[in-house]
């Protein structure tokens, strides 16, 4: 038995040394967008605008979408490999068939929500890992999208033009369109009763099905869930694009975890976060190119600059969660 | 002594199996044509799938997570590397092959540094580090004259009775590294690892040594296969390795090595790349189109994983 | 007070189960009636928990009848057991980590419907918390992996009392106080008190005797996956129980042939303090000693071997190693075997270096080596080219002796190696041990069965990660190490 008096001390110790970095942690997504914008504002003031932000966060819709749906994915300790080339391949269905055959369009991409779901039963069913078969999967997206459009064209259909070109007033569409998403993933994931049965599926399934829950159920409507913003993303993408390409998405996959990561999200345990998720994407989609094209930094290194920002902001937060878990 | 039990039972044969199944297809197709012209061409790409699949083997044994993402941008710049240095001058071949192994091994070391010294999962790393490598690439290879030397060119080009030498010399290699991961210190320090990290730290492994020579393995094998690409393909560029991502990561599992890490398997690499490489060029051979060749490449390896399902956990 | 006559709450009728060549549970029988607290005590490894998760649910027999409130239950299932108003607190925590306290909460209660699905959770935690551990300062929106064990353990506790659409009738609490302090141990026996007085049965497992004894009408003595003594609680008393479990039937078997005094003069192979020490308390390790860690289980004596284990790759200022070192896990399954090989390649992994031909393992040295272990330690297989999980687990566990000490390490390390261990396996091991201190080699051996604490020349007891007591064999009594690893409680004798 523990000597009481002893442990209430050291308890209060570890709180009061350990509240301001837990918190530092959990705001370290808004934190490295804060930097990346002031960074922007000082090299160029002029691009901290309602002009501004809507030129400069344009691709930033779609990469949230995408990284939401790998978000779902990694809520169930899976990891989805084939966003980057499903998010491609419903661009081509969108700049074809969405736009000439409207509802056969809207049938085919109803149909791969369907195969994101199969493919979560077939994962759960024959417990396979989930990185192979979406590698697998990656290449039939992409072979898809070549059949649809073996060369860069099409178009996006009017309304979603549109949709994405909308001028709200005072706040940027983009800034509207990240906050609408991260609302509408926080509430579904974090504050509806099924959300929270969806994160207690990763972490402590066998808890899970010990109290009676369905983790079949769960993989599947994660899946489902994935592959719906996964068509929202190649939905957003092509409106602003307005023409797809069977290979526009394949840089999607690796933004999206990383977006995910640096949102606060991890591999294993269904510890995620939509709002950090979503400024995990911003903070990418800002430092992609914007950011490093004020910074005058070629176009050869911006690549290397986002890999060097992901390594940087990762390290902090190890760092952080390192220190928070030597004082516990 | 394992090697003579239940031959049949072993999933790798049925990479085999596989690949002459396909073999077959395709020759039945062409009536016959072309049939060792098909196993030339196909020896010849399988090399280079199998030299970074052995080295994505011994990085995905090491167990659930363990994962190299940088081989394409690593290949990318060592093939570079090999071709600035080599400057289309055969006497600087050795020394360009060494400059390419050089950058892969310092490529594989620094993924591991980051994994060990700043906590960050493997993909994590090894993805970051391959943007960086990837503009480094960019930047140093633009406006560069990188073709091979001749004699560079041709060696990578040479057969041998229809046999491509570097086949034969990937064979060797293939036998060595067989022999490193069932008979060395270090193989069975791997499969320690990837069974149990810490039953292997309590049973004396020294875990962090052995994961830091298997990532600069894995990184060293990308930076041969860069040069020895460039060679082969007569000049090095950017996208050169862009292939090999998903290649290494399919010829591996197809070929019977544990996505949960702790089992590898050498001769299924060659299986499972030599089924992909036929797969292709018996698709080529139907003439169908680019986009029917990858659909049906991603149903069969998502048929495979399935097939051999139910015995492997996720690796993420 | 025993009901006379109980209304029968689960009826468990000749319960067998088997894992792999280990028999679990051997034909258990178990009645609980309605109102009744059942305490049920046994050493590791006895089956307590096996049959735990037969009653919850989550773990089908493989023969035996399960009968709730009368009646049979041939497809007896957890979501079933939750139904029919059965709920375990087991070791492992169940909680998931990610989610908060009321979200654990909704989790197990699905019949929680509407928007304000949160806050009903949030209630019905809260005042479930507060009424049975006053001032338990756990917030409902507190994240579980944020909160210290103890807490972690009050949540789990509290949840699996908390009744929304079905009734409450039976409660098992697995060691539910291992992690508590003094205080909420107390709050929560006097709440089961309280419960059981109120009609809703209870079983309770615990390695604090007294707990059983004062909060207990009946009690269930279990060893070898059978029950080996059952009665009132008013029959037993500590000795009796003690007896039953079968601590001293075999002591100090080995003892009598070992030299009693050791000579001073054996060169010192460690000095260790544990990092939670205050005082200078230091143990010390000769050449040629066994000795023993004692005290409940989880009170610092596994951290410290796996301190000294580092420590003998990178020397720390508490901790000074000389010479190799080996480790012997008692949780061989998370820390011992490697289930993917041979039983030789698990023998040999310590020794893979000793054993080239050059730069490569010679398999037939591997062999030997695994084959001169296998007939010293005798583990009954007919090929150690075998799979090591076709051994049963006292001969994995063999194997693993066989793996440190056919190793070059003179300092052996043994985590409560004989874990789950049958008796005449154990005997074999013990001298096995002796035999090696004749060569010289050093036992530091943390167990948790007082039996084998007979075997150890010196013992260190410890006590929230603490040395507390340093005992010669002279002085080596179970009173003595009892009182030293229980200090006396005062809430359980008030209570």
């Amino acid at each position: 038995m523990a000597d009481l008096s002893l442990e209430g001390k050291s308890r209060r110790l570890v709180l009061t040394g350990q509240a301001p970095r837990r918190l530092l942690r959990s705001l370290l997504p808004a934190l490295s967008l804060v930097l990346i914008l002031i960074g922007i504002a000082w090299l160029n003031p002029r691009a901290m605008s309602y002009f501004g932000f809507t030129l400069m966060l344009n691709l930033a819709i779609p990469i949230a979408l995408a990284t939401i749906a790998q978000m779902f994915v990694m809520t169930g300790n899976d990891l989805d490999l084939s966003i980057g080339t499903f998010v491609g391949f419903v661009g081509c269905v969108t700049a074809t068939w969405l736009r000439e055959a409207p509802l056969i369009g809207a049938l085919m991409l109803i149909g791969s929500v369907g195969v994101y779901a199969a493919l979560g039963a077939l994962i759960y069913l024959r417990s396979l890992p989930s990185i192979v078969v979406t590698l697998g999967m990656s290449f039939v997206w992409q072979g898809l999208a070549i059949l649809l459009l073996p060369k860069p064209g099409g178009a996006a259909p009017e309304w979603l033009q549109q949709l994405m070109g909308l001028k709200p007033p005072w706040i940027p569409f983009p800034i509207l369109a990240a906050i609408v998403i991260a609302a509408v993933a926080h509430v579904g994931l974090m504050r509806t009763s099924y959300g929270t049965i969806l994160r207690g599926s990763g972490g402590n399934p066998l808890a899970m099905s010990r109290a009676g829950w369905s983790l079949f159920k769960t993989k599947v409507t994660l899946f489902t869930l994935a592959g719906m913003f996964g068509v929202a993303s190649g939905l957003a993408l092509i409106g602003t694009t307005t023409s797809a390409d069977a290979n526009i998405g394949n840089g999607y996959t690796l933004l999206s975890i990383a977006g995910v990561i640096l949102g606060g999200g991890e591999f294993v345990g269904g510890r995620v976060s939509p709002v950090g998720a979503v400024l995990g994407a911003l903070t990418l989609a800002l430092a992609a190119s914007p950011l490093l094209t004020f910074m005058r930094i070629p176009p050869d290194w911006q690549v290397g600059a986002n890999g060097a920002i992901l390594i940087i902001v990762l390290a902090a937060r190890a760092l952080l969660s390192r220190q928070e878990a030597l004082t516990q | 002594m394992s090697w003579t039990l239940n031959i049949v039972a072993r999933p790798w044969i049925w990479s085999f199996v596989g690949a002459l199944a396909v073999w077959l297809a395709a020759i039945a197709f062409t009536g016959g044509h072309g049939a060792g012209g098909m196993i030339t061409a196909a020896l010849s790409l399988a090399v280079f799938m199998v030299i970074v699949g052995i080295g994505q083997m011994f990085v995905i044994t090491l167990g659930p997570g363990n994962v190299d993402l940088s081989l394409p941008a690593n290949i990318g710049l060592a093939s570079a590397v090999a071709m600035k240095v080599m400057g289309g001058s055969d006497a600087l071949v050795p020394l360009g092959l060494a400059a390419a192994l050089a950058t892969g091994a310092a490529i594989g070391a620094t993924n591991y540094l980051m994994i060990w010294a700043l906590r960050i999962p493997p993909i994590i790393a090894t993805l970051s580090a391959s943007f960086i490598i990837q503009s480094i690439d960019i930047s140093y290879g633009r406006g560069l004259q990188i073709k091979p030397p001749p004699g560079f060119a041709d060696f990578t080009n040479l057969q041998f009775a229809g046999i491509p030498v570097l086949a034969i010399l990937t064979a060797l290699f293939s036998v060595a590294a067989a022999l490193v991961l069932q008979r060395t210190v270090y193989g069975r320090s791997v499969a320690a690892i990837g069974q149990n990290p810490r039953a292997a730290w309590l049973a004396g492994v020294k875990v962090g040594r052995v994961r830091f020579l298997t990532y600069t393995l894995s990184g060293l094998l990308g930076g041969l296969n860069g040069a020895l690409l460039a060679g082969y393909f007569r000049g090095a560029n950017v996208d050169i390795g862009n292939e090999y991502l998903l290649a290494s990561i399919a010829v591996v599992v197809i070929g019977g090595t544990s996505v949960a890490g702790g089992k590898a398997n050498v001769p299924g690499i060659w299986g499972a790349a030599l089924f992909l490489v036929l797969l292709l060029t018996m698709l080529n051979t139907f003439g169908v189109s680019a986009g029917v060749r990858l659909l049906l490449t991603g149903l069969v390896i998502v048929a495979i994983i399935t097939a051999s399902g139910s015995r492997n956990k996720g690796l993420a | 007070m025993l009901p006379d006559k109980a209304a029968e709450i689960i009826a468990l009728g000749q319960i067998a189960k088997r894992f792999g060549a280990v028999r679990a549970l051997n034909g258990v029988d178990l009645l609980v009636g309605a109102g009744e607290c059942v305490g049920l005590v046994g050493h590791n490894g006895a089956g307590k928990s096996t049959l735990m998760h037969v009653v919850a649910g989550t773990l089908k027999p493989d023969s035996g009848d399960i009968a709730i409130a009368g009646m049979p239950q041939p497809d007896y299932h957890v979501t079933m057991a939750h139904k029919l108003g059965i709920r375990c607190v087991f070791q492992e925590l169940s909680l998931c980590p990610n989610l908060s306290v009321a979200e654990n909460a909704y989790i197990y209660h699905a019949e929680i419907k509407g928007v304000r699905w949160h806050q009903r959770a949030s209630d019905l935690i809260q005042a479930k918390l507060d009424e049975i551990f006053p001032g338990h300062g756990i917030g409902p929106a507190d994240v579980i992996r944020d909160l210290p064990i103890s807490k972690r353990q009050m949540v789990e506790v509290a949840r699996a009392f908390t009744v929304t659409a079905y009734p409450l009738r039976l409660v098992v609490l697995d060691e539910p106080t291992s992690s508590l302090d003094s205080r909420t141990a107390g709050q929560l026996l006097s709440f089961v008190r309280r419960i059981v007085a109120g009609g809703t049965s209870c079983i309770l497992i615990s390695h604090l005797l007294n707990e059983i004894l004062d909060h207990c009408h009946r009690v269930m003595v279990m060893r070898d996956g059978r029950v080996v003594a059952a009665g009132a609680a008013a029959a037993f008393d500590r000795d009796r129980l003690i007896d039953a479990m079968g601590t001293v039937a075999a002591p100090h078997q080995m003892a009598s042939r070992r030299t009693a005094v050791r000579e001073a003069a054996a060169p010192l192979r460690i000095r260790a303090r544990p990092a939670r020490q205050q005082d200078g308390t230091e143990l010390e390790a000769h050449d040629g000693e066994i000795i023993g860690l004692a005290g409940l289980s989880g009170h610092g004596q596994a951290q410290l071997l796996i301190d000294i284990y580092r420590a003998s790759s990178k020397p720390t200022d508490r901790i000074e190693v000389k010479g190799p070192v080996a480790i012997i896990a008692g949780d061989r399954q998370s820390e011992g075997i490697f289930p993917m090989w041979s039983i030789a390649e698990n023998i040999a992994i310590r020794s893979i270096a000793t054993l080239r031909n050059g730069m490569f393992i010679s398999p037939s040295r591997e062999a030997g080596l695994a084959r001169q272990w296998q007939e010293r330690i005798g583990i009954r297989t007919p090929d150690v080219a075998n799979n090591i999980l076709s051994l049963s687990g006292g001969n994995q566990q063999k194997a693993l002796f066989a793996r440190a000490l056919a190793s070059d390490a003179g300092i052996i390390l043994m985590d409560d190696p004989t874990r789950g261990v049958d008796v005449a396996t154990k005997f074999e091991i013990y001298e096995l041990i002796e035999a090696e201190t004749r060569r010289g080699r050093t036992f530091l051996w943390y167990t948790t069965e007082m039996e084998e604490l007979g075997n150890c020349d010196r013992i260190y007891v410890f006590r929230n990660g603490r040395i507390v007591a340093e005992l010669n064999r002279d002085e080596l009594t179970e009173e003595a190490v009892i009182q030293s690893s229980f200090h006396v409680e005062p809430w359980l004798t008030s209570a």
